[in-house]
């Protein structure tokens, strides 16, 4: 289905009329552009504009305190030392997070296709349905185990629980893609005395770079803009990124500084954007592959 | 298409008893090398599922407490004001979201699939609140929302001094506050779904509709969209476990309220669960979003996989 994705088909000679075409694109392109246009123009104001001004006015001063305040200075709860502590805690979360569980999955993916034994679909099958569990369902015992291992409120603690719940995923994607990726060539390598790591890495790690992206893409946008696991497993300097914007938009001292709320909700949108921006083609295929198998 | 270990690993050497040792792991690293994650999905998974059942059923409060009590748990739930105003939320809200997001992505589809221009970047547009975190659109959302400052103001500011747009405040009217955000952020995921089905469909029937004559809308209506169904379908069934499970953006959004006008399951089971140490509750209402989500899933996965194994062995 992926595949299809670029390749534009012209349709046959009949066509809708350009304006109305291009009019609903425009239309809904400025909708959907609208709320990180209005974020940027607030996080860029000082916030007398914005109590004068409207939403979309462009700012009369441009100002960058609002941003250095969400970062160094802004009040999450009752500690004022702004955003940093908290990106930094995302930061290495996800990136040991997604290191670890898509390093297992392709692994995973490559015994449920090249290596497969009796039983192995149900046992599939089992790991993909806990791609789709609501979490309620694992909070309380989680807190519980967290606690019992002494990694409650722990960076530590929330990797083992992304790498736990990310699994299913990684093994998904990489399942998938093995699946298509010819038996010959494994059962020569195996002829010529390969053995199972030896392939692994010598012949399907090298074919792997596509589907290795789109699984870190995917971990990574998911990991990195996780809250309930956040706000169930962490407190006060452990929390992530996103727990702590809520914290600051929710930290209410006088005078709300929309602008310095803006400027943290975009700080902590940067990462996954530039994800997006910079691996937009893989994005998208990791979110179809999610939903559509086979 | 099961793959033997080829006969060369067996075939017995002078070091006999090392060699055997090493055929053996061979032979069970595959298993080996699985294990991890099928142990990890029965313990953190189906054995936690199970402690949580097992939880519902008993007195717990502030924590577990091993005392059986039948569906207690289940009753208190379902007599909970504010267990209905969260069902009366979700029907609410998991409706309009499925729907809105399901006609908007096929509209854009259709739309970007007229051999336009831009089209890349129009794409672009339309997905990137899917890179989003729901805090993040929760809380930019909130802004433009804000009834004193946000769009209310900016039409104020264009002359229509009598325009109202309070809902986030509004408790009647918050919820839609939730579905314009959700179908904000989720449309374009079902856009994209419906433009790689709308690439894959067969030339040759569109073709002979063309040269029939029939009108672009009739081609959409009779040949192209009857063909989509199994993207309807696949759609449907994401949107509707996602409206389930909604959490992030409730709490980023409105915080559950006015009061608990906004209440949704997801936000009924943490706050039992956590600031009210209800366990038994929280856990009643989380089996009870588990069995929904599963009763969706569990279909569509084993009919999914069945697909796949049929497609894979042609």
């Amino acid at each position: 289905m992926a595949q299809q994705w670029d390749t534009p088909q012209p349709l046959r000679g009949k066509r809708f009329a350009p304006i109305v075409i291009y009019g609903l694109l425009g239309f809904f392109a400025l909708i959907y552009l609208l709320p990180l246009v209005v974020m940027l123009l607030t996080s860029f104001k000082p916030l007398p504009e914005i109590y004068a001004g409207n939403i979309i006015a462009l700012p009369k001063e441009w100002t960058i305190a609002p941003w250095v305040d969400a970062w160094g200075t802004a009040c999450v709860g009752l500690s004022c030392h702004g955003i940093k502590g908290y990106f930094w805690n995302s930061t290495k979360m996800t990136v040991l997070a997604v290191l670890i569980s898509t390093a297992i999955g392709m692994l995973n993916g490559y015994v449920l296709t090249k290596w497969r034994f009796k039983g192995a679909n149900v046992l599939f099958g089992l790991i993909l349905f806990g791609c789709f569990i609501p979490f309620q369902i694992v909070l309380i015992p989680m807190a519980h185990f967290l606690g019992k291992m002494g990694i409650a409120s722990t960076t530590a603690g929330l990797v083992f629980v992304h790498v736990v719940y990310g699994l299913c995923f990684t093994t998904l994607y990489f399942r998938n893609y093995y699946m298509a990726f010819p038996d010959e060539l494994i059962k020569a390598a195996m002829i010529d005395g390969a053995r199972f790591f030896d392939i692994f890495f010598r012949v399907l790690l090298p074919n792997s770079l596509p589907i290795i992206v789109v699984t870190v893409i995917w971990q990574f946008t998911n990991i990195w803009n996780d809250f309930l696991f956040g706000a169930s497993f962490s407190t006060g300097e452990s929390a992530p990124m996103t727990v702590a914007l809520n914290n600051v938009v929710n930290t209410s001292t006088g005078e709300r500084p929309y602008n310095v709320h803006m400027a943290a909700a975009m700080i902590a949108a940067l990462p996954t954007l530039l994800v997006y921006i910079v691996g937009g083609r893989y994005f998208v295929r990791g979110l179809m592959a999610g939903s559509v198998k086979g | 298409m099961d793959v033997e270990v080829s006969p060369a690993f067996t075939e017995p050497l002078p070091r006999a008893r090392s060699v055997r040792l090493g055929n053996w792991l061979q032979r069970a690293l595959p298993k080996l090398v699985l294990s991890p994650t099928v142990a990890a999905t029965l313990v953190f998974v189906y054995g936690f599922i199970a402690w949580t059942a097992y939880l519902s059923f008993t007195r717990s409060k502030g924590y577990p407490i091993h005392e059986l009590v039948g569906w207690l748990q289940y009753d208190r739930v379902w007599h909970h004001p504010r267990w209905e105003v969260a069902m009366h939320n979700l029907a609410v809200f998991g409706v309009l979201y499925v729907v809105l997001c399901m006609a908007i992505g096929l509209l854009l589809a259709i739309l970007l699939d007229q051999r336009i221009r831009q089209e890349g970047t129009l794409r672009a547009i339309y997905l990137y609140p899917l890179a989003l975190s729901f805090i993040v659109t929760g809380t930019a959302w909130k802004w433009m929302l804000n009834p004193g400052l946000g769009i209310e103001k900016l039409v104020h500011s264009w002359g229509f001094e009598n325009f109202r747009f309070d809902w986030i405040v509004n408790e009647d009217m918050a919820i839609y506050t939730v579905v314009i955000a959700g179908v904000w952020q989720a449309s374009g995921f079902v856009m994209a779904m419906f433009l790689a089905g709308l690439r894959g469909i067969d030339q040759e029937m569109l073709k002979a509709a063309s040269i029939d004559c029939a009108s672009l809308p009739k081609i959409y209506w009779h040949v192209i969209i009857p063909q989509l169904r199994p993207i309807f379908l696949s759609s449907m069934v994401i949107l509707v476990h996602l409206a389930i499970k909604s959490y992030e953006l409730v709490v980023a959004l409105t915080g559950g309220g006015p009061g608990y006008a906004t209440e949704l399951p997801s936000t009924f089971m943490y706050l039992h669960t956590f600031p009210r140490n209800q366990l038994g509750m929280g856990a009643a209402s989380a089996v009870m979003m588990l069995l929904t989500v599963a009763a969706i899933m569990i279909p569509y996965l084993y009919s999914e996989m069945r697909a796949g194994r049929r497609a894979a062995s042609h």
